[in-house]
Parts: structure tokens; C-alpha cells; sequence
């Protein structure tokens, strides 16, 4: 489904990513785990589009599409979806209408008729069911005044409403308590089948008790180190990222 | 190069006179063209017309035909058809063109026993002759510059509008001003005393329209007393062609314990100079004032504030926001008074703009002047690009570029334009910024 071959990326003209190769299948949850400032969000935003990264190197095949040329809004009706980090406030639209708006240009993007009212509301009905949102929420403008966890929760529904077929959720799990946590991870578990491919993105392991992932690749100064299954991070869990640092980088750490 | 003329000013000043030497808007007028005569069109050198100024002066180096009454207008119904407002059905309409007041185009729909629509001249020799003496050029001590004292000057064909006591007036006052440019540039210059007396309610709505391939400059002046209790709205839509500029004054005094709410919205024309001011002449009086400003092409428009608080315990709150295209300029400028009298005032401003283009432009100038020492005043200002991170938000969920754009864009205008009290009015308002919105086309 994904493949990325030797991508190197840098932003204001300094290299952050040196050369990632990964392969994700449909049916398969792979998570990325490395120390801060190793590149796991720059991946991320790579992988979305966002315009300030640029792609020096390397290629991204998305269901057989170099989705590098496509525009970040045609990477999300492609079937992309980046749950974010730090979800941003906008006053003034409502999240409703701002669901509605993207899932009809993409439905249009595909050549499907656009929703109408009611099996909007009926899938929206659904959806939120799954991600355990208040519907208060979503009346308002989109993630104006909403706490972290909301705001994560939001993103899940987003998710959810939008059936893609690769989620990035880039540290999802950071500023979440665990009651937020579980109920965030358990969204995803419902969404996962064998079509649908997942990438986590986190520094710890505490999301993955329960997304229970297939693969664990290890991200440092920009290259994949380690690659591994859900064991892998358990060690890094116990061992911290330093056994890691030492093995690949031994400069680094006195 | 072309030169400023003036001097056909005080032919048809003196033919205006020789009508009828005795009556008061004899003297009001005289007044007038002496500070025409003293102090000249503003330039750059006036602090109050910093960024307007030369743009304003160079207007006249053409000359304007002077419309010299209303006797052979050529205006038809259909184009008045053209501009009429949604709502219009319940509204009272009133006519001008070329700056002067046409009773048998407008239509009035309200009782006389509620509201007052009369020419001035008449106004001047009826049961409101004290009410037009005691309140006619009040504004001229406020603003003193000879765009001002030019309209003054020629005070001819326009509207006297009283609001009687106890009436909350359901149907709306649209005031149509038409400039009919088809032979000549024209130089409309209407003038309007409104009178909202205790405990009455009114809105009114100004639209602009210009007909015809020649320039018009409209300088407008808009005097509006309110008494005790009583309630005004005042919304002015601006979206005529880039050959039509205006300076508009609306002039409001709060002479008793009332509430104020004025709205304008600058969408189309070639230079547009607001003046809204708002004289808090009595004590615990309230006054919101909006603008909004969508500009593209060369559009210039200079809003200019005053909120003048003399007596103790009033509020009044200023929102201004701007998105600004092409090589369109804005300016705000917006001055808080306080005199020493007037402790416990509350007063806010806030002006926040958007460059959409390299050649946009915006100046924004707070100016707080406090001379009580038992005040809450604020203000602040904004200038600044879309909000890229939210931009990538929505078309990281599938959202095209374009669309996204005008989502954000419609949000930062949003909270302005709900402030559009009458309904139709709102909805119109919408379209209009919907439509604009959907245009903008960022550089990448």
C-alpha cells in the first residue's frame, strides 16, 4: 500500500530525514518510535504534503501513486489521512459543515454524488457512536476551546468519517490521560480491517498495549535503525532509547 | 500636470444663495464655504488624512457637474429597480440622486404618526424648524476639514428624518443614492439630519450606486441625534464601481442615555473615506461600531473613527477587519476620547486584517486620548496572512486549496456581518461575501 524508498527530506535547507525505507501492507500496523528531533513527526508531514518540507531524494508510492506530486488535498481523497499532533483551532467554521465539506469533495473526487442531509447525519450518527464524541462538540467551531483529549477525539472521528485507507497518527497519544487513551485507541481498533493499514507514530509505548502493532521500526537522526516487532518497543520501553543511541551513534551519548 | 479647480465652486455657491439669502440654511452654507475657502482640500500634511489626503485632492482636477436641483432627473424606475435592497418590500425608501433628495421616487410605508420624512428646506419652516436649528451642523466642530465644510457648503434637496417619541419603527430607511454619470463626472453631495426622539427605534441602511461611464465623487454628511432610551441601527453597504469614490460622514450624537449599533461594509469603489463618529453627549450611553472591508483591485478605503466620550459611564466597543487583494489599500484609524469628565467609560477597539497579495496594503492607527483617570480602554490591531497551519488543516482532510481559503476567510468575516440586524439585509450581505471570497485566488 505504502512504500517509501530512500526519502530524504530537509526543511530551511537543513536534512532531517537521511534515507527511510518502509513498507506498509494493507491489513498491517506499523509503529515508528524514536527520541525527539530523530524525525518521526517530519515523516508525518512529509507524507501529508505539508509545503515547507522538501523532498531532496527518493520516492513515496502510495496504492501505486507517486502521491510526492499530488497536492495534500488529493493525498487525503486518495485515501490518506494524518490524525495530527497538535489538531489547530479555527473560530469561525463548524466542525460540522467542515466534515460535511471534506467528505463530499472527496466523494466528488471519486465521482460520487455528494451526501445528502440525512445520510449525513445518519453516518455521522454512527461515527460518533464509535469515538464516543459528544455531539456538543461538534456544533462548534472546529477544536475552539476543545481540551487535548477532544481535540484527539475530534481527530479519531475525522478519521472515522472519512474511511481512509492509511492513518498516520502522529503521537496521538501525547497530552492524553487514560481514560482519553482508551477510548481514542479503542476508535482505531474499530477501524482496523484488512484493507485499512495504520502508522504509529509515538515516543512511548503506552499506545501500543492497545493497538498491538505488527511492526516496530526504530527512528534515529533520520534513518530507520531497528526494525522489529511489538517487542522491539517493549524493550525500548524498559531500556529507553539510550541502547539504541549507543549502538548506531556512540558519539552522542557520554 | 492637471490642477486642483475650485473656482466653479463659488459660482454656484453664490446662485444657491441668491435663492433665498434669508432662510437658516442660508447661513448654515455661508459658514460652511468661508471654512471651505480657509482651509482647501485636505492633504497628506492633515493628520487626519495622512494616507487619503492627496487622493482625495487629486479627484478634483476634474470638474464635477454641480446638480442644480432635482427638477429634471433622468433616473428611471428601472434603474432604481436595479439597486434596490432585499427587504425592500417592508422598507421605506428613499431616493436621491445626484445627492439630492427625490420625494416622488422614494416611497414611504411607515405612518406620519411614527416617523418624519420631509425635504430640509421644508423642514427648516415646519413643526421641526427647533429641532433642525438647534442640531443642523453639529458636526462641523468635529470635523473641520474643507471636504466637510464643501458639503456644508452646498446643503440643497436634502432629508430631514424624525423618529417619534415612543415609536419602534419596524420598517427599515433605505436611503438609495444614485449618481446618474452618464453625460458628466458628478459631484453628489447629500445631507441628511436624522432625529431619533425618546424611547424610538430606527435602522437605516445607505447603498451607492453610479450610472454611467463618467467619474462620481459622492461627499456625503449624515447628522443623527439620538434622545434618551432611543435605539438607532445604521448599516451602510459600499459596492459601486472603481469610478465611484465617496467621503461618508455619519455624524451620530447620543445626547440622552441611548444605544447606538453601526455597520459598515466597503466591497467596490475607486477611494472611500468613512467618517463614523459617535458623540457620547449623556451619561450610561452604549455604542458598537463595525466595519468590515473585503477590497481587490485599486479599491482604497480609509475608515475613520471617533468615539467622543464626555459624560461618565459609557461603552462603546469598535470591531474593524479587513481582508485585503491585489494591490487594494486599507486604513484604519480610530481615535478614543476621554474627557476629564467622562469617568468609568469602558472603551474597546480592534482592528485585525488580511493580506492576500505582495501589493495589498493596510495602515492601522489606534489613538487613544485620556484625560479621566477612572477608565477601561483597549485596543488593538492585527495585520497578517492566512493562517497557513489551518490552511493545511482543512486540505489535509481533502478540502481544495480554494475552498479552504474562502472557509477561513468567511470565518474571519463572520462575526461582522452577523452584526446585520435586518434579516433580508444579512442574507444579501452573506451572498455578496460568499461570492467575493470564492474569487480569491492566492499567490502561491
Amino acid at each position: 500500500m505504502l512504500s517509501i524508498k530512500n526519502l530524504h527530506a530537509s526543511v530551511e535547507g537543513k536534512e532531517i530525514l537521511k534515507g527511510i525505507n518502509l513498507e506498509v501492507n494493507a491489513g498491517e500496523v506499523h509503529a515508528i518510535m524514536g527520541p525527539n528531533g530523530s524525525g518521526k513527526s517530519t515523516l508525518a508531514s512529509v507524507l501529508a504534503g505539508r509545503e515547507e518540507y522538501e523532498v531532496t531524494d527518493g520516492s513515496v508510492e502510495f496504492l501505486g501513486k507517486d502521491i510526492l506530486e499530488l497536492s495534500p488535498e488529493d493525498r487525503a481523497r486518495e485515501g490518506l489521512f494524518l490524525a495530527f499532533q497538535y489538531p489547530v483551532e479555527i473560530p469561525g467554521v463548524s466542525t460540522v459543515n467542515f466534515i460535511k465539506t471534506a467528505v463530499n469533495e472527496k466523494r466528488k473526487y471519486h465521482g460520487e454524488e455528494p451526501l445528502d442531509a440525512v445520510s449525513f447525519m445518519k453516518l455521522m450518527k454512527e461515527k460518533m457512536n464509535l469515538v464516543e464524541i459528544n455531539k456538543s462538540l461538534l456544533t462548534r467551531s472546529i477544536n475552539e476551546g476543545f481540551s487535548g483529549g477532544e481535540k484527539k477525539k475530534n481527530e479519531i472521528f475525522q478519521m472515522a468519517m472519512l474511511e481512509p485507507k492509511l492513518t498516520i497518527l502522529d503521537e496521538t497519544d501525547s497530552g492524553l490521560d487514560i481514560d482519553a487513551l482508551r477510548i481514542v485507541a479503542s476508535g482505531v481498533n474499530k477501524l482496523r480491517d484488512e484493507n485499512r493499514a495504520i502508522v504509529v507514530i509515538t515516543h512511548y509505548q503506552r499506545l501500543l498495549d492497545y493497538l498491538q502493532p505488527d511492526f516496530v521500526h526504530v527512528l534515529l537522526n533520520g534513518k530507520i535503525v531497528k526494525n522489529g516487532t511489538k517487542e522491539l518497543a517493549l524493550e525500548l520501553e524498559e531500556k529507553g532509547y539510550d541502547f539504541i543511541k549507543e549502538e548506531f551513534n556512540p558519539s552522542v551519548v557520554s | 500636470m492637471e490642477q486642483i479647480k475650485l473656482e466653479y465652486f463659488g459660482e454656484e455657491f453664490k446662485r444657491l444663495q441668491s435663492l433665498n439669502p434669508d432662510a437658516f440654511l442660508s447661513k448654515v452654507r455661508k459658514e460652511g464655504f468661508e471654512t471651505f475657502n480657509n482651509k482647501g482640500l485636505p492633504t497628506h500634511k492633515n493628520e487626519e488624512w495622512k494616507y487619503s489626503g492627496a487622493t482625495v485632492s487629486n479627484l478634483f482636477k476634474k470638474e464635477y457637474q454641480l446638480p442644480e436641483d432635482a427638477k429634471h432627473v433622468q433616473v428611471s424606475k428601472d434603474d432604481i429597480d436595479e439597486m434596490r435592497l432585499p427587504g425592500f418590500e417592508n422598507a421605506n425608501e428613499l431616493v436621491f440622486v445626484n445627492g439630492k433628495f427625490i420625494p416622488e421616487l422614494s416611497t414611504i410605508r411607515t405612518s406620519q404618526e411614527q416617523l418624519v420624512v420631509m425635504p430640509l428646506e421644508e423642514a427648516e419652516n415646519s413643526n421641526y424648524k427647533e429641532i433642525v436649528k438647534e442640531n443642523l451642523g453639529k458636526s462641523n466642530i468635529f470635523i473641520n476639514d474643507g471636504i466637510h465644510a464643501l458639503n456644508t457648503s452646498f446643503i440643497y434637496g436634502g432629508v430631514f428624518i424624525y423618529a417619534v417619541k415612543k415609536q419602534i419603527i419596524e420598517n427599515p430607511v433605505y436611503l438609495y443614492h444614485i449618481s446618474d454619470a452618464r453625460d458628466n463626472h458628478i459631484l453628489a453631495q447629500p445631507r441628511s439630519l436624522v432625529f431619533l426622539d425618546e424611547r424610538s427605534k430606527l435602522q437605516i441602511v445607505e447603498s451607492y450606486k453610479t450610472i454611467g461611464s463618467m467619474d462620481s465623487f459622492t461627499n456625503e454628511v449624515a447628522e443623527v441625534v439620538v434622545n434618551t432610551d432611543a435605539i438607532l441601527e445604521y448599516y451602510k453597504i459600499q459596492n459601486d464601481k472603481i469610478s465611484a469614490s465617496q467621503v461618508a460622514t455619519t455624524h451620530v450624537r447620543q445626547i440622552g442615555k441611548s444605544f447606538a449599533h453601526t455597520l459598515v461594509l466597503s466591497l467596490n469603489g475607486g477611494t472611500i473615506r468613512n467618517n463614523t463618529n459617535m458623540i457620547m453627549e449623556a451619561e450610561g450611553n452604549e455604542a458598537h461600531m463595525y466595519g468590515l472591508y473585503l477590497l481587490k483591485g485599486k479599491t482604497h478605503v480609509d475608515n475613520h473613527t471617533l468615539v467622543d466620550n464626555t459624560m461618565p459611564n459609557c461603552f462603546s466597543n469598535e470591531l474593524y477587519k479587513g481582508v485585503i487583494d491585489d494591490s487594494a489599500t486599507g486604513v484604519f484609524s480610530g481615535k478614543i476620547y476621554v474627557r476629564p469628565d467622562a469617568q468609568k467609560t469602558n472603551a474597546y477597539q480592534s482592528n485585525n486584517n488580511i493580506l492576500l497579495s505582495d501589493n495589498a496594503s493596510v495602515n492601522s492607527k489606534p489613538q487613544l486620548e485620556i484625560y479621566a483617570d477612572d477608565v477601561k480602554c483597549s485596543h488593538g490591531c492585527t495585520v497578517g496572512r492566512l493562517d497557513e497551519e489551518a490552511l493545511f488543516y482543512l486540505r489535509a482532510r481533502g478540502i481544495s486549496k480554494e475552498h479552504a481559503q474562502a472557509m477561513l476567510l468567511q470565518a474571519f468575516a463572520s462575526n461582522i456581518v452577523e452584526q446585520i440586524k435586518i434579516e433580508p439585509l444579512r442574507e444579501y450581505a452573506e451572498e455578496l461575501i460568499t461570492a467575493r471570497l470564492s474569487e480569491v485566488n492566492m499567490e502561491e
